[in-house]
């Protein structure tokens, strides 16, 4: 595996700004949804012959709803900061994946269609003159093909002086393709799953509660403790959000076992939702405040009705954007939650409490096989927080890891915390269509981490993503790397916990086998 | 792009996935496999079988840790684990041989 019929890129002794390859880029797109799954969300179904003017309504509307737009739109005074700061243009080279490059294929269309020097120049036949573009089929498929190659995650932002988020712009863009009729086939076709089956996997609830119980019963054999993973419980105190991908793909799983492990030691009462069985919300990764609102009211909805306290999310990286920055006003007021307790809570931040209060016996020596660092998942470091301090969503998982692993060491601080790297897989482009595109722009981060590899030894690097993991998982291979490089934080925890009454004997020898 | 298998031309979707999963015939394991330069074993129809059996139970592929384990409980514990898989199928257990077994690709975050 890992043949690749493109250029990967090859990894340096440091990130270098590249020489610039016009249309590097220009052959990707990802498929586009079908009508059926298009109409399903309330979009229309395909391209219509008024595809022109229903983009000039449609962005029309965007900019009169989101005052951020318009003033991003207006604001850019072309000073280059943002130019080599996007992954996918480092890794790809193509000048519309710089940060400007991107947010100018719609400030082109907004001076020709919303200024007045647009309008009148436009009128002369010389839009240009004033940055502006007559909107064209060529245009909008540039669109299509960009705002597809943009993982949202903000980096660029960090360090635009007037502080203009692309991710929004590219956000809008999505929104106005699919009002349009020209969707993501990924993207849609997974919300469309949520709401007919409840996550993004479109895992029925019987698959559910098997692979809770074979789940049970691994942790029982590796410990000979019981440990439950209980599904649709009602009266239990927490229930727990987690990214579908945690039911199902490696390491995600060994994550999940381990915040089954940290409930059952903190003796709390615990329960899945097979209605809000998925924490993503794909509604915001194309911009669409109607979809990702219906999302998160599933999660009301369980909470209502599983009469829990507490509301607890599992490791996914935009969910906790989500959940954090915005829950409250798509599917609060959480006045029927316990008031004592964050609404809601992060995974870690839980566990880092108990690890505090002394409640975790813990032999940190079970992950002395493996060095490890940490990547920072952009959503969370850059949109969200934990605890009570800033700066708490970088310290909480770091010190989650060294108290459980006593080999820890950071990458390069520039493509850390706030300054991180995206995986090259978020904001719903974690698809095989685009695979081009992900390698490519997982350079920066595969960069950072070899160098901390050869320099010092590191063998595992941890995520508290689902779309981080998977995606680490398919690019290592690319980079020279092995697919179980990549660990989940919680997989760490689960190595790390000694259960009460477990036999450790049998522990130690099960791993020295 | 559609196939031809048994001289019925099926339908499949961008990414060469049967369209209807009720179209399937062994032959579209064969079809699809002669097209990867791969021959299909006793080992490969194993997989495929467990996998469509499975989905006729829960309307999903299953997990990778569900396969890997039903794998080592029916052909012994050696071969209960991803690399054995990898092994027969390349590209991925999840995907290469869910497309020959005439299931829906796994999309997701996975």
């Amino acid at each position: 595996m890992a043949k690749a019929d493109f250029e990967v890129p090859e990894l340096g002794e440091s990130i270098e700004v590249p020489p610039v390859e016009e249309g590097a880029m220009s052959h990707l797109a990802p498929f586009v949804a079908k009508p059926e799954f298009q109409e399903a969300l309330g979009f229309k179904g395909e391209l219509g012959d008024n595809w022109k003017e229903d983009t000039i309504e449609a962005m029309g509307d965007l900019l009169s709803k989101y005052r951020s737009l318009q003033v991003f739109m207006d604001i850019c005074v072309r000073c280059g900061a943002c130019t080599d700061k996007c992954h996918y243009f480092l890794g790809t080279k193509d000048p519309l994946n710089m940060p400007v490059g991107r947010q100018d294929l719609m400030r082109r269309v907004y001076r020709r269609y919303f200024t007045f020097a647009g309008k009148f120049f436009g009128k002369l036949g010389i839009p240009q003159f004033v940055g502006a573009e007559d909107l064209g089929r060529e245009l909008i498929d540039k669109w299509y093909s960009y705002y597809h190659q943009c993982s949202e995650c903000r980096r660029c932002s960090v360090f635009c002086p007037y502080g203009i988020d692309t991710a929004e712009i590219t956000m809008a863009g999505r929104e106005i393709l699919d009002r349009i009729g020209m969707g993501q086939k990924y993207d849609n076709e997974i919300i469309g799953k949520v709401f007919k089956i409840g996550n993004n996997l479109g895992l029925p609830g019987p698959a559910l509660a098997d692979t809770l119980e074979g789940l049970e019963e691994d942790i029982e054999d590796d410990t000979g403790v019981k440990v439950r993973l209980p599904l649709d419980e009602k009266g239990a105190d927490i229930l727990l959000i987690t990214p579908s991908a945690d039911f199902f793909a490696e390491p995600h799983v060994d994550g999940l076992m381990g915040y089954a492990k940290v409930f059952h030691e903190a003796g709390v009462s615990w329960t899945l939702s097979s209605y809000a069985s998925e924490a993503a919300n794909f509604g915001m990764f194309i911009g669409s405040y109607k979809n990702m609102r219906e999302i998160s009211l599933r999660i009301r909805k369980a909470a209502l009705e599983l009469g829990v306290k507490r509301i607890i999310f599992g490791e996914c990286g935009h969910a906790w954007r989500v959940a954090y920055s915005f829950l409250n006003t798509l599917a609060g007021p959480f006045d029927f939650l316990d008031q004592n307790y964050p609404i809601p809570q992060h995974i870690l931040e839980f566990t880092w409490g108990e690890i505090q209060k002394g409640t975790l016996k813990l032999d940190k020596s079970q992950n002395d096989d493996m060095v490890l660092t940490f990547h920072d998942s952009c959503n969370v470091a850059r949109a969200s927080r934990m605890g009570d301090k800033p700066g708490g969503q970088f310290e909480i998982p770091r010190n989650v890891i060294k108290a459980v692993c006593n080999h820890y060491v950071d990458m390069n601080p520039d493509t850390l915390y706030e300054k991180t790297f995206c995986c090259g897989g978020g904001g719903g482009l974690l698809t095989d269509d685009l695979m081009e595109l992900r390698v490519k722009g997982a350079m920066p981060r595969m960069q950072a981490l070899n160098e901390v590899i050869q320099e010092q030894g590191v063998t595992h690097m941890a995520a508290i993503c689902a779309i981080c993991k998977s995606q680490f998982t398919k690019v290592l291979p690319y980079y020279g790397m092995t697919m179980d490089q990549i660990v989940s934080v919680h997989q760490l925890v689960s190595n790390a916990i000694v259960l009460t009454g477990q036999d450790e004997e049998d522990a130690d020898e099960e791993d020295a086998a | 792009m559609p196939i031809e298998v048994d001289g019925k031309v099926l339908e499949t979707d961008e990414e060469g996935y049967l369209a209807n999963i009720n179209d399937w015939v062994p032959g579209v394991a064969e079809v699809m496999a002669k097209e990867d330069d791969l021959e299909l074993t006793d080992e490969h129809w194993d997989i495929i079988n467990f996998l469509r059996d499975y989905y006729e139970e829960y309307q999903i592929a299953p997990a990778v840790r569900v396969l890997t384990k039903a794998v080592g409980k029916k052909l012994g514990k050696e071969k209960g684990n991803s690399k054995y898989l990898y092994g027969l199928f390349p590209y991925g257990p999840g995907k290469q041989a869910c497309r020959y077994a005439g299931l829906p690709k796994p999309t997701g975050c996975v």
